[in-house]
């Protein structure tokens, strides 16, 4: 059995997280340091040889992204999404309790990078307390010149998922309705107050400090080579340890249930497990053995999207779930594009028809041609992603929905 | 210069160009709800999706720019369905009253419908419960009705800069919506109707015309409005030799000075010219009563009258005073005459004041 | 109380974007977003009214009606969903005397829904004015709402 690989929260509970200091007696801010003896283009070679791809769910290559920033703008943003609002995710959370310095090292690294002068954390206003907690961190890193003339802002959203899209993200930074827009252009090229930014999520720049200090070979040679470093998973549902571990990417996802989770509470059979967060597929008992990983994840129509892993015995009924679920988007759809502002609210009508037993054969039909138009149509990631779980709750249990129909 | 197949025809197009446009360059018809050519993109009906070879979602066109080699279905099945399903998506939140609509067969999710065959909505649920009554005398705003393309806020705030009304909650329940949820004469609004121009469903539609005659049964004559001197084009609908409305002429070539947009005045205010109570001939009070004359006779009168008075008490005893509902051509006639008839420099115009 | 809107408003006037900042300031001394406050707001960000309105309803955390003093909020996202939360939700409702939506009589406690909140490893959650309750079970709630009586 393998177990966790820490990197990220190698200190965990051994270091106060709001002070540079202690991360500094452990190895903190010599990546920056690496980084600013080095030419930008440079940083962002190494980063991109590492091939460290997004933590936030897209799953695209972080140098890549840095190298569309276009060199000469007068003002560059580097912005982090903190607006972790995928049901079950709390790593990011966990990344700030537990190495909020790294966090804030990475971002420096990037600013470096891409010569940008000001960073924004968007964090999600369900976590005040973590607001709270930047700052002091921000506070002690500036007040030992770690982060030198690269200032951060701590900027707290107000209850909106479609803010984790990176543009409604900005819209929001900016001071209006978290609408996304569409793209292109993209946020490295006109992004925040219409200037190029970055945007990555926590656990992408938390993971920087240390490509930065072992070498893009080193962080490229953990777990999966096409999505290779370590990712933070965080446990829910039925199983018997729910809480965060840190893995190597190759890890199976049987093992993340039954050796780190510690299986099924009560010895019961595993139904079924969500990926991701409430937008990720459903995955059958069949296919578990498949390693987490991004590109393994989509080739059984799953996605590794947040980390999030939601454990479902054989006792629950997936149709209520799937119900749950759509309602969550029905609450979450910001209601700019027509396919995702109507479409999740008549997912939702349709699902809760079927779930109380007044659901016909027509039903499901009209709901997979709505799904299939949701992800092909729609104008960003929430209404893309919004269908797939119940469209998959389907796919492996038909027999459930036929079982409830009337 | 940019070359892409649309429909399997090559086109050429400059660098910048959205899909929409490459797309209706190759012949293609592609609907659109939300798009207008004179306000800021949305992207958000997603009606102009097209499908562009080896993406793996539609590409709505109004705002995707053309690229090198890119190949483009623009009715392909999965554009068709995703159209489909939109327009049943959209008629399950709109309040279908066509027979009685005062835009039926000048509305865009009608015409739609009838183009994609889309008879009936397989997502209906919940009715629409978004309408509010408001009384003011000119906007009936039925927002039963509204598909949300939110081009009446866009227009509100980049055509006239009014800024009255913004788009309210979000989700489903998102409604377009004054601050406060007030009605239009509690807000910024100044009832230039622009938001009327722009609806392309019966959301919006005018008070003033209401029941009066559909547009396609009226008469069109495109004119100068004559409420000033701005010169703003417009179109009177007829019926029956009567004016029933006016529509505007959003056309440049058509319509310089406007592009369509209107005042209140222009917009609402063309009541008048069925009334009885019009003058239509001159008026000259005889005997403490006013009675109808030639013009002959009234412009005999008003000449021999002014020639008494300057003979009498000099020129400078008169003044001429212009109206910004006439002309510049006729401002200019007016202090032409002022100085080289009567004699006079007292020359002034309400719109100094 | 005492502070005026303005005043209340003045640290984020000049912050790019700041209005959100300034909602958040104006909710943390009245729970809720005073129609006065929202017009006032609009006027030092110098934006319309309408679209200020339009921001303080988008967000699900800020709210344009009156509030009561502790605002509980109950997650229902799927890991809660799973672990009891209805059950939680009907506990609460009955204990406090309203649905979800609705404030006491006292004005002491407002009741809503919310989705996750982001302490999964210890469903069904509430929170409480943004402080997280972990792990609740009906028979808590008395316990957990005696400290803020």
């Amino acid at each position: 059995m393998k177990g966790e690989k820490r990197i990220i929260l190698e200190y965990a509970d051994k270091i106060n997280p709001e002070k540079a200091e202690d991360y500094i007696k452990v190895g903190g801010y010599k990546g920056l340091e690496k980084a600013r003896r080095m030419k930008p283009k440079k940083i962002i070679e190494e980063v991109k040889k590492s091939n460290l791809r997004g933590r936030g769910g897209a799953g695209f290559n972080t140098g890549m992204k840095w190298s569309f920033i276009p060199e000469n703008a007068p003002i560059k943003y580097v912005v982090c999404n903190l607006d972790e609002g995928e049901p079950g995710t709390y790593k990011d959370r966990i990344i700030c309790e537990k190495n909020a310095q790294a966090l804030l090292e990475g971002m420096a690294i990037c600013a470096t990078a891409i010569g940008a002068e000001k960073g924004y954390i968007y964090c999600r206003g369900e976590y005040p307390y973590i607001v709270k907690l930047l700052n002091n961190a921000i506070k002690s890193a500036k007040e030992i010149g770690a982060l030198e003339d690269f200032d951060i802002e701590v900027r707290m959203g107000a209850g909106a998922y479609v803010c984790g899209e990176e543009t409604a993200l900005i819209e929001s930074i900016e001071g209006q309705r978290g609408e996304p827009r569409f793209k292109p252009p993209f946020p490295g090229v006109e992004g925040l107050w219409g200037m190029p930014t970055v945007v990555n999520n926590v656990e992408t720049f938390a993971c920087l400090p240390y490509i930065l200090v072992n070498g893009a070979e080193w962080f490229a040679s953990i777990g999966a080579p096409n999505y290779p470093g370590t990712k933070i998973l965080t446990l829910t549902g039925d199983i018997n340890n729910p809480t965060y571990f840190e893995v190597p990417t190759d890890y199976l996802l049987s093992d993340v249930i039954y050796e780190l989770g510690g299986g099924i509470k009560s010895g019961r059979e595993l139904k079924a497990v969500q990926v991701g967060g409430s937008s990720g597929a459903f995955i059958p008992k069949k296919n578990i053995d498949t390693p987490i990983d991004f590109d393994s994840m989509t080739k059984i129509g799953a996605s590794l999207g947040s980390g999030a892993v939601f454990v479902l015995d054989e006792t629950r009924d997936i149709v209520d779930i799937a119900t749950r679920i759509a309602k969550f988007f029905k609450h979450e759809s910001c209601g700019k594009c027509n396919p995702c502002r109507e479409g999740t609210f008549r997912m939702y009508e349709m699902m809760t028809r079927i779930n109380k037993g007044l659901g016909k054969p027509e039903d499901i039909e009209n709901i997979l041609v709505l799904s299939r138009v949701m992800q092909k149509a729609s104008l960003c990631g929430l209404g893309q992603a919004a269908p797939i779980p119940i469209e998959t709750s389907i796919k492996h249990f038909k027999s459930d929905y036929m079982a409830k129909l009337n | 210069m940019i070359n892409l197949t649309i429909d399997g025809k090559n086109v050429t197009v400059p660098r910048g160009t959205m899909l929409l446009e490459a797309c209706r360059l190759a012949g293609a018809d592609i609907p659109t709800l939300c798009y207008d050519p004179e306000l800021k993109l949305a992207g958000s009906c997603r009606m102009c999706v097209v499908e562009v070879e080896g993406r793996r979602t539609l590409a709505a066109s109004c705002v995707t720019p053309a690229e090198e080699g890119m190949v483009v279905q623009t009715e392909s099945e999965e554009v068709v369905e995703a159209r489909k399903v939109i327009l049943e998506l959209l008629l399950a939140r709109h309040r279908l009253d066509c027979h009685v609509c005062e835009k039926d067969g000048n509305c865009r999710l009608q015409d739609y419908c009838y183009r994609y065959g889309v008879k009936d909505s397989r997502f209906k649920g919940e009715e629409p419960h978004f309408y509010k009554d408001d009384p003011n005398p000119f906007i009936e705003r039925d927002y039963d009705k509204c598909i949300m393309c939110t081009k009446c806020v866009r227009a509100c705030a980049e055509i006239t800069g009014a800024f009255a009304i913004n788009l309210k909650n979000r989700g489903h329940e998102v409604v377009i919506s004054t601050a406060f949820d007030g009605g239009l004469k509690d807000s910024t609004c100044v009832f230039c109707g622009q938001c009327v121009m722009v609806c392309p469903v019966g959301a919006l539609v005018s008070k003033v015309e209401k029941g009066r005659g559909r547009d396609y049964q009226t008469e069109k004559v495109r004119t100068i409005c004559s409420y000033c001197g701005t010169g703003c084009t417009l179109e009177l609908k007829v019926l029956n030799d009567q004016v029933v409305g006016v529509n505007s002429v959003r056309d440049e070539r058509l319509s310089p000075v406007n592009r369509g947009a209107l005042c209140v005045k222009g917009r609402f205010g063309w009541d008048f010219v069925n009334s009885k109570e019009r003058l239509t001939q001159p008026l000259v009070r005889k005997d403490g009563e006013l009675v109808p004359v030639s013009w002959d006779e009234a412009l005999d009168y008003t000449a021999s009258r002014l020639k008494e008075i300057k003979e009498r008490w000099g020129a400078g005893s008169m003044a001429v005073f212009t109206s910004a509902r006439t002309t510049n051509e006729e401002n200019y006639l007016a202090q032409k005459l002022a100085r080289a008839v009567i004699g006079t420099n007292n020359v002034d115009h309400c719109a100094r004041l | 109380m005492g502070k005026s809107f303005e005043e209340i408003i003045a640290p984020f006037k000049d912050k790019k974007g700041g209005i959100i900042e300034a909602f958040h300031a104006l909710q943390k001394e009245y729970n809720f977003i005073p129609q006065e406050a929202l017009k006032e707001t609009a006027r030092i960000f110098r934006i319309p009214e309408a679209e200020a309105y339009g921001i303080a309803t988008f967000y699900t955390h800020f709210s344009i009606e009156k509030r009561g003093k502790y605002i509980i909020r109950m997650c229902e996202s799927a890991p809660c969903h799973v672990a009891g939360a209805d059950k939680v939700l009907k506990a609460l409702e009955s204990y406090l005397g309203i649905k979800a939506g609705e404030t006491t009589p006292d004005g002491k406690f407002t009741l809503e829904l919310c989705e996750c909140v982001g302490q999964c490893q210890a469903t069904p959650v509430i929170t409480i004015n943004g402080e997280p309750e972990l792990n609740v079970t009906p028979e808590k709630i008395p316990q957990i709402l005696s400290k803020y009586e």
